[in-house]
């Protein structure tokens, strides 16, 4: 685990294009991709931002190598993606836990499934005890809560050591609390082996706080927009100015999104509490494009708008939530 | 359980014990409720007994003897349960459970006592009393334990074989597209025969009647279990086989450690309607070609018009399957754990 070196591959997609029969008429098709090119880094942490139905699990799938495109390339390293390989973990958007598997054997599963449970059975511990389910290690999925069930899910696709991890929201049913330890979990365990990630998520904040670079796509036909570089050094302060100018600016650019599309309400839910920062006393300008409609949105949620960013304005989000009694990282 | 022995115990209860004293039940105060059940097993055995005593007086002495005997350890167990009952919370459980059903078990024998023996509303010998089939039970005691035995080695040598290429035609047929292809129109059209409707071919085909009677149960068990063991294999969530194949799983992991998993609710289904299968098969065979086993007595004794002994066949025919069934029954309640909960259990 204390590999310095980049345990990741580079990876590469080239103009991909998916298209899928649309579901009442066989010869309409839709777009879910129009010539989506990306390329990621070995040891990068990409995240991919955009409103729902833009096409983000349908890239993880085909990186992930469960479909193939219609045309374009993907590229690991030098070697074409043809099939999946334990090589590219993916975390789905829906926990898919085996339930007739317990915790601990749906976290072991990778081990069986590659024929190394023998030499790597000491890591399920350690994975248990990382997404803090120890205690859970021979319940059944069916007893687990929603954000239990996407730890171990997470857990299950970090035993395999992946070079490129792609997360389809992992932490979205996660309450506030446990999803930054998560944030730090999962930043810790990328910098400690440099894995190239590429992570979904609806949580601008989440995006900003972890990523190296931040892809932003589009739906109707899904394609990337802009990729918004942030160069900042870890650990990030959620309220630095810096960070709410990248907010703003992601913001914006998601909104003119949802406008092209005529479907503003397309754009989540978690995207939109965060609309405008502008709160009163801080010695930042509020972005420019908070119009009044998003104003008014977040006036509504400013009590957990504030919260949050008490939380985040701690140096260190993690040795506070020690203090509020939960399980230390 | 353990509140109501505490309950048992408080001085409130006095009414109870009152009432459990005057009915002249020497157990500790209990609610009145557990009492009418703890009361109904020696109320129906002592009843039963009073009946048959005063039915019987023109029956045959060792079959009015054995009965009596019989009725006289029901009603003696039935107290005895209904007072060691405060010492183990186990048999109050069961008591409580089992006690009704019980009762309601020895009244049915005393109500056909009635008709049979007492009234004689039914014509004999076709329909003798509880007591004759005692009787029965007892003197061919040998020869019956025997036919269970044979009948028994045949039903679990046919459905052994039949579960066992069942699975592997099923999963074949649910996984492979090939397999489907050419093994689904062979299902379709073989399998809704009636196993039995093989009988004569059956019989011509194979050197010994044992041998073919295992053939045509091994038959009966596999059209349900291959066509509910294809269709949950076919029905296995494809997220749950896209998850396994990004953890690096290959074809028999797939196969083996995914879809067989998720088909299991339905498979033990099949199992279900295949051991129904297998039993009547059995008893089909037993009949009409092997010279052994329940189904072959049963037929054997219509035809010297022994009733008793028919009717002791089928109650050992009874117990025999019914055992059988309840142990598929554990074996899915362990296998299916997981579905505690997620299913209404
Ligand atoms: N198997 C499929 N068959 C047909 N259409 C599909 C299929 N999978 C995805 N699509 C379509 O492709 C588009 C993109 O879907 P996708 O699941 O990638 O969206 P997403 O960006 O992950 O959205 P969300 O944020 O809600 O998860 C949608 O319009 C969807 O209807
Ligand atoms: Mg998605």
């Amino acid at each position: 685990m204390s590999a310095s070196a980049s345990e990741g591959s580079s990876l590469r997609v080239l103009g991909v294009v998916k298209e899928f029969p649309s579901p009442d008429n066989a010869n309409v098709r839709t777009l879910a991709l129009a010539g989506v090119t990306v390329s990621v880094a070995a040891g990068e942490l990409v995240s991919i931002v955009g409103p729902s139905g833009c096409g983000k699990s349908t890239l993880l799938r085909l990186i992930a190598g469960l479909d193939s495109p219609n045309s374009g390339e993907l590229w690991i390293g030098d070697v074409p993606i043809i099939a999946p390989s334990a090589e590219r973990g993916l975390v789905f958007q829906d926990p898919n836990l085996f339930p007739w598997l317990t915790v601990r054997r749906n976290i072991q599963a990778g081990l069986v499934a590659r024929g190394v449970l023998q030499e790597k059975r000491h890591e399920v511990d350690e994975f248990l005890r990382l997404v803090g389910l120890d205690a859970f290690a021979n319940a059944f999925p069916h007893h687990l809560s929603g954000g239990m069930s996407q730890r171990v899910a997470l857990a299950r696709a970090l035993i395999n050591h992946p070079k490129v991890l792609l997360l389809d929201e992992p932490l979205g049913a996660l309450d506030a609390f446990t999803r930054m330890r998560m944030q730090d979990e999962v930043l810790r365990l990328w910098q400690a082996r440099r894995t190239t990630m590429l992570l979904v998520t609806h949580d601008i904040d989440e995006a900003i706080y972890m990523s190296d670079r931040i892809v932003i796509m589009t739906p109707s036909p899904g394609r990337i927009e802009r990729t918004i570089s942030v160069a900042q050094d870890r650990p990030r302060q959620r309220s630095s100015p810096e960070f709410l100018r990248l907010r703003g600016e992601i913001l914006e650019l998601l909104h003119f999104a949802g406008n092209a599309t005529r479907d503003r309400s397309t754009v989540s839910p978690g995207v939109s509490p965060d609309a405008a920062d502008g709160s009163p006393g801080d010695d930042r300008k509020p972005p420019e494009q908070a119009d009044p409609a998003m104003v008014k949105q977040n006036t509504q949620s400013g009590a957990v708008h504030s919260l949050r960013e008490a939380l985040s304005s701690r140096k260190n989000s993690t040795s506070l939530l020690r203090h509020s009694g939960l399980p230390p990282g | 359980m353990n509140t109501s022995v505490q309950e048992t115990n408080e001085p409130v209860q006095m009414a109870e014990e009152k009432t459990a004293r005057a009915v002249g039940i020497n157990s500790p105060a209990a609610p009145r409720a557990r009492v009418r059940t703890l009361l109904a097993i020696p109320v129906a055995a002592s009843v039963a007994l009073v009946v048959h005593l005063f039915v019987s007086k023109n029956q045959p002495a060792p079959e009015t003897y054995s009965y009596s005997v019989f009725l006289g350890s029901i009603l003696l167990s039935g107290v005895l349960a209904a007072a060691g009952q405060s010492f183990s919370s186990h048999l109050m459980r069961w008591m409580r459970h089992m006690g009704p059903i019980i009762a309601a078990a020895v009244s049915l024998a005393c109500f056909w006592e009635v008709i049979t023996s007492g009234l004689r509303l039914l014509p004999l010998p076709y329909f003798p009393g509880p007591a004759g089939v005692l009787q029965s039970l007892i003197d061919d005691r040998a020869l019956l334990l025997d036919s269970a035995w044979n009948s028994l080695k045949l039903l679990l040598a046919g459905y052994a074989l039949g579960v066992a290429v069942a699975l592997v035609t099923g999963v074949c047929i649910g996984w492979f597209n090939q397999a489907r292809y050419w093994g689904m129109p062979l299902l379709k059209v073989v399998g809704p025969i009636p196993a039995t409707a093989w009988i004569p071919l059956a019989m011509v085909l194979s050197p010994s009647p044992r041998f073919s009677a295992i053939g045509i149960i091994a038959l009966a068990v596999w059209f349900p279990v291959t066509m509910l063991t294809a269709s949950g294999i076919s029905n296995t969530r494809a997220s749950y086989l896209d998850v396994a194949r990004t953890l690096g799983a290959r074809e028999p992991y797939l196969v083996l450690r995914v879809a067989i998993p998720a088909a299991m609710p339905s498979i033990f289904i099949g199992l279900f309607m295949g051991l129904g299968a297998a039993f009547l098969t059995l008893v089909v065979a037993e009949t009409v070609g092997v010279k052994s086993g329940l189904g072959w007595y049963v037929a054997w004794k219509q035809g010297w018009a022994e009733y008793g002994k028919v009717y002791a066949a089928l109650v050992i025919m009874a117990a025999f399957f019914s055992t059988i069934m309840t142990l598929l029954f554990k074996v899915r309640d362990r296998v299916l754990v997981w579905q505690k909960g997620v299913i209404k259990w």
